[in-house]
């Protein structure tokens, strides 16, 4: 048993350094382990304007690492989740949100999935049908009447 | 016969869809060359809205400024984020010396030291009419700024009617001026 425990804890260990990953430096983060927690849910939504295909969390830049103060500083001022991102969005655009938002402009993007869904039953609908009509039609008369001749000899 | 049609139509689609995508990436990648398409470009949404609120302290020759006294200008006014760090910032320079004398510039440093950019003024020249000190950068974000140089119009008023992310060229330049018109 102490032997599992121990294996536990060592693994427990092992993984500490993926939890703690984009923040430099400990005294960074929020006492309040659960603030703390919906700081870096935030900020992994959140882009990086310098490197743009991270997110500011992951990021080492100076203005993900500001933006991440700003973020911890909103939260212990008793903000929620949505007011600390329309915060950003305020400032620097629908941009910043690292899964673009459901509007006008994106419903193609959101619905494509579905789109292309549909388009290919549709389609596989049709020709599958076509075919089964194909092989379902009966002999034109010409035919049996081959068939027939073919039959005799 | 028909059948036959169909089915070359049905060969030619992935080949015709190829085809109009290339095109598009093209008119993309020809975009990023010519300069009216940039992929990393962000649209600042302070665009025709009033100045956010902010307070710089001083930064010698200059006294420092605030949102107010930048609303109260009867003329419109150029901000500019710089700092003694970027080289962009230092080929700004000479255009920003051109400009100074058709707009007043005012600076903002970002998130730099005072005897920096004092350096900085006393090598380059100072275009700026009023410099402010954005130590931390929170000037910064609230502007919407994600890199230095930056520069918006302010019209009087404090509204923003142009930003530019970029440092000025002289295509950019034109394009200011002939919003002073």
């Amino acid at each position: 048993m102490r032997f599992i425990t121990f294996i536990f804890l060592f693994c427990l260990g092992l993984s500490a350094p993926i939890v703690a990953f984009g923040i430099d430096s400990p005294d960074e983060m929020l006492k309040n382990p659960v603030q703390e927690q919906r700081a870096q849910h935030i900020g992994a939504q959140l882009r990086c304007l310098v490197c743009q295909n991270e997110s500011i969390e992951d990021s080492s830049a100076d203005l993900a690492k500001d933006l991440r103060k700003v973020v911890r500083q909103r939260i212990k001022g008793g903000d929620n989740d949505q007011q600390v991102m329309q915060w950003m969005v305020d400032r620097y655009g629908n941009f910043i949100r690292l899964s673009p938002p459901f509007t006008l402009t994106t419903a193609l993007l959101w619905f494509m999935p579905v789109l292309g869904l549909v388009i290919g039953c549709v389609v596989a609908f049709v020709t599958l049908r076509k075919k089964n009509k194909i092989a379902s039609t009966e002999l034109s008369k010409e035919e049996r009447q081959r068939l027939s001749e073919l039959m005799k000899e | 016969m028909q059948d036959i049609t169909r089915r070359r139509l049905l060969w030619s689609l992935p080949f015709a869809t190829a085809a109009v995508a290339g095109g598009g990436f093209l008119a993309m990648l020809s975009g990023i060359r010519k300069g009216n398409f940039d992929p990393k470009e962000i649209n600042t949404p302070i665009l025709n809205k009033p100045i956010p609120a902010f307070s710089l302290s001083a930064q010698p020759p200059s006294t420092g400024f605030n949102q107010q006294e930048l609303q109260q200008q009867t003329e419109p006014v150029l901000i500019n984020f710089f700092a003694s760090w970027c080289i962009p910032c230092l080929t700004e320079m000479s255009m920003l010396q051109q400009l100074s004398s058709h707009i007043s510039i005012w600076g903002i440093a970002y998130k730099d030291k005072q005897n920096s950019v004092s350096g900085f003024l006393k090598r380059n020249g100072n275009p700026y009419q009023r410099i402010g000190q954005d130590n931390n950068g929170n000037v910064g974000i609230e502007w919407g700024v994600s890199g230095v140089p930056e520069s918006f119009l302010v019209m009087p008023g404090g509204i923003i009617k142009w930003h530019y992310p970029k440092p000025l060229t002289v295509n950019s330049t034109q394009t200011l001026l002939s919003l002073l018109k």
